[in-house]
């Protein structure tokens, strides 16, 4: 066994980390913003707007059961065939954004319908709007219900960016393979990139519940007594 | 991998190349058993190496709880691409030489491991302690009542976990496509370059295929499951 | 006339639940329901403010007819409080919150307006002190003595009480049937769902006996208790003895 790790590659590679947290980043929160719509329109479309609601719920089983490679080489590689063309960036951005949208989506119905009924008929009870009770009673209990899965999903994305880099964006995986090839140390650059991985995804881990300790509510949640 | 940009006019996708493209299916049928016999063979490590992981979790003493911990930590960081990557290069290191197909399986089947302890811990948690003490009240050892008490009823709660964990790795087997495993997403573009037109008929054949197979697996799943209820074991929550 | 309530009937799938419920209530009137469990009793509160919505019949406040379509019913809530069985506390609120909310974002009141009519009504419940409590800290009783001056801060003109300590634990009733009896006495307008019936005897004005959907029966608590005219009455209290053992 003969194994070989050099400074140098650091550089490079926190740069990579750098392109990384921006592609997670950025598709979570893209993600997080079409997945609450998606939810919602699952969640109270069925009547008024149902040709809506089967659109979000099409996607919704599309996305969530095809793989993430699947959807990422589609963009890249077979959407330019019809002219449509997008840089690795972008085309990477989009597949995980698409992505994440739908287990997004998911989290949240599952987060909002765990609100116990009662909660939003005391609110009508007391005189407020359909949009009010959503507002001031449903959705301040169900950001908190959903913490945990959110969470769980921001690691799977963060694992999930390093897929981009077969389309060649220079993230984190995408350093790592150029130095690779460069030098022909293949293991060791992947066994620092692993540690690279393993550090951040504890990082965030710990700053995750930091998030959930300080937005904890005693009776809300698995924990509570009611 | 870059695809060269060669500024040549595309060749029009026409209806014809949607017909055209079904008469690949065997080729993608071929690809998808290897994505299926990857699977198999995963979730078979998966399983041996969780189960055992996650009895000395909750059982263990607390130098192998710790290491189990770790263990768990890992595997579920680390994303399943550099998993597969680092499977393909390690072994060289070590002077062997394995196949893409058996380092997939096994870059994936421990990954897999990570996540099946947890769903069995969760299951065994779930578990109300006085079972346990019914069980060594009539004279079980730790070993038995785990193994005639415990472990059936784990098994039972731990099927919806299970579902979930066959769904997302279902759709981690396209990553061996990086390390050269000849499956469905490479038959794909083996079909994109033979006839460019047909990439992207051929892609959205894949993904209709994998929503097949996942709601199958699902559905078969939830047949067990019906099969192997008994009604008031469920999970607490 | 403040409550008017005209042949309700609704209905879930086969089963008709309300067959016809007629009967009304003055300013101040304290009336109690009483009933065989599954009459349709909750669904008659739920019904009055269209919680639940009836398939036929009609409701009015004073004047207003709460059931007609035009009517802008979150404004007709806001008048009648409505105590639940379950309390119903929103769970990511402190008790003032709690009782706060609907001042500020129903009624439109200031913060501070709102925190001063909130803290007096726990007052009036006798936990001022919990105010900044989570309803997961609170007794079962306290929380429904929250639900209640939830429901008093609004200024309501009648309030809803269903079943309010059907989900309490025994020592715990007393300290809410307290409250609801003080309410009854300081002149408020009550219809109340309750298996209480040491309470009903004493509190109400006006006892009114529903089984299968229809009333049976109205009538002061001397009457019902002693000399009830029908006889399913007289049968449902002879059980309702034996199980609690008489007057408590």
């Amino acid at each position: 066994m003969n194994l070989f790790f050099s400074w140098s590659w650091l550089p490079k590679l926190a740069q990579g980390l750098l392109l990384t947290l921006e592609l997670t980043g950025l598709s979570m929160a893209l993600g997080a913003v079409l997945g609450l719509i998606l939810a919602i329109l699952r969640i109270y479309g069925r009547g008024p707007l149902y040709p809506a609601y089967l659109l979000a719920s099409g996607y919704v089983h599309l996305f969530r059961g095809t793989p993430l490679l699947v959807q990422l080489m589609t963009i890249y590689y077979a959407l330019p065939t019809v002219g449509v063309r997008f840089s690795p960036f972008v085309a990477g951005i989009l597949a995980l954004t698409l992505n994440t949208a739908a287990y997004q989506a998911e989290y949240f119905r599952g987060a909002i319908q765990s609100v116990r009924a009662g909660q939003m008929q005391a609110a009508l009870a007391l005189g407020l709007s359909r949009l009010q009770a959503i507002r001031h009673v449903v959705l301040p209990q169900a950001l908190r219900l959903v913490i945990p899965p959110w969470s769980n999903e921001l690691i799977y994305m963060v694992k999930g960016s390093a897929v981009v880099y077969l389309i060649g964006v220079l993230e984190l995986m995408g350093q790592a393979k150029n130095i690779a090839a460069r030098t022909f140390r293949n293991f060791e650059v992947y066994i620092v990139v692993a540690l690279f991985y393993l550090a951040l995804i504890f990082l965030l881990t710990l700053i995750l519940r930091w998030v959930e300790r300080r937005t904890r509510i005693p009776g809300l949640g698995t924990a509570g007594r009611l | 991998m870059g695809e060269a940009q060669l500024g040549l006019p595309l060749p029009p996708l026409t209806l014809e190349h949607w017909l055209s493209v079904w008469s690949y299916l065997p080729t993608l049928l071929q690809g998808l058993s290897v994505n299926l016999a990857l699977l198999g063979g995963l979730l078979g490590v998966g399983f041996v190496l969780g189960v055992i992981v996650a009895l000395l979790e909750v059982y263990g003493p607390r130098g192998l709880r710790l290491f189990a911990a770790g263990y768990a930590w890992v595997f579920r960081s680390i994303p399943e691409i550099l998993l597969l990557l680092l499977m393909w290069f390690g072994p060289a290191q070590f002077g062997l030489s394995i196949s893409p197909f058996t380092a997939a399986v096994l870059a994936l089947g421990l990954r897999s491991s990570a996540y099946q302890a947890e769903i069995f811990r969760g299951a065994l948690q779930a578990i109300p302690t006085g079972q346990t003490l019914a069980a060594r009240a009539l004279g079980f050892s730790r070993l038995q009542a785990i193994r005639y008490v415990l472990l059936p009823q784990a098994l039972r709660l731990s099927l919806a976990g299970w579902g979930n964990e066959f769904a997302v790795v279902l759709k981690d087997t396209t990553l061996a496509y990086a390390i050269g495993v000849v499956e469905v997403m490479r038959q794909a573009r083996y079909i994109g370059s033979r006839d460019f037109p047909l990439t992207l008929p051929a892609y959205i054949l894949v993904a209709m295929l994998f929503l097949v197979v996942t709601y199958f697996g699902l559905f078969l799943l939830g047949n067990v499951e019906k099969r192997l209820r008994i009604p008031g074991l469920e999970a607490r929550r | 006339m403040l409550l008017r309530v005209e042949d309700l009937h609704k209905r879930y799938g086969k089963e008709e639940v309300l067959k016809g419920v007629s009967f009304s209530l003055e300013k101040g009137e304290t009336k109690v329901i009483i009933g065989p469990s599954g009459t349709g009793k909750s669904t008659l509160l739920r019904c009055i403010n269209r919680l639940t919505e009836p398939d036929r019949g009609r409701v009015w406040l004073e004047d207003v007819e709460i059931t007609s379509p035009k009517v802008n019913i979150n404004r007709i809530r806001a008048q009648i409080g409505f105590v639940f069985q379950d309390f119903n506390l929103f769970t990511h609120l402190t008790a003032l919150d709690n009782v706060r909310l609907g001042l500020i974002r129903v009624k439109g009141m200031s913060k501070k307006e709102a925190t001063a009519r909130a803290m007096e009504e726990l007052a009036r419940v006798g936990l001022a002190d919990k105010a900044n409590a989570y309803p997961a800290e609170l007794s079962g009783g306290q929380q429904q003595r929250v639900s209640i001056a939830r429901a008093l801060a609004m200024d309501p003109k009648l309030i809803l009480f269903d079943e309010p300590t059907s989900a309490l634990d025994p020592e715990l009733i007393g300290e809410v049937l307290a409250v609801m009896e003080d309410l009854a006495k300081s002149g408020m307008t009550m219809l109340v769902v309750t298996h209480e019936m040491g309470f009903a005897r004493t509190v109400a004005d006006e006892i009114i006996f529903m089984e299968k959907g229809v009333i049976v029966e109205q009538g002061p608590p001397e009457q019902i208790f002693s000399s009830p005219k029908q006889p399913r009455t007289a049968e449902f209290l002879r059980r309702i003895t034996d199980l609690y053992g008489g007057a408590r």
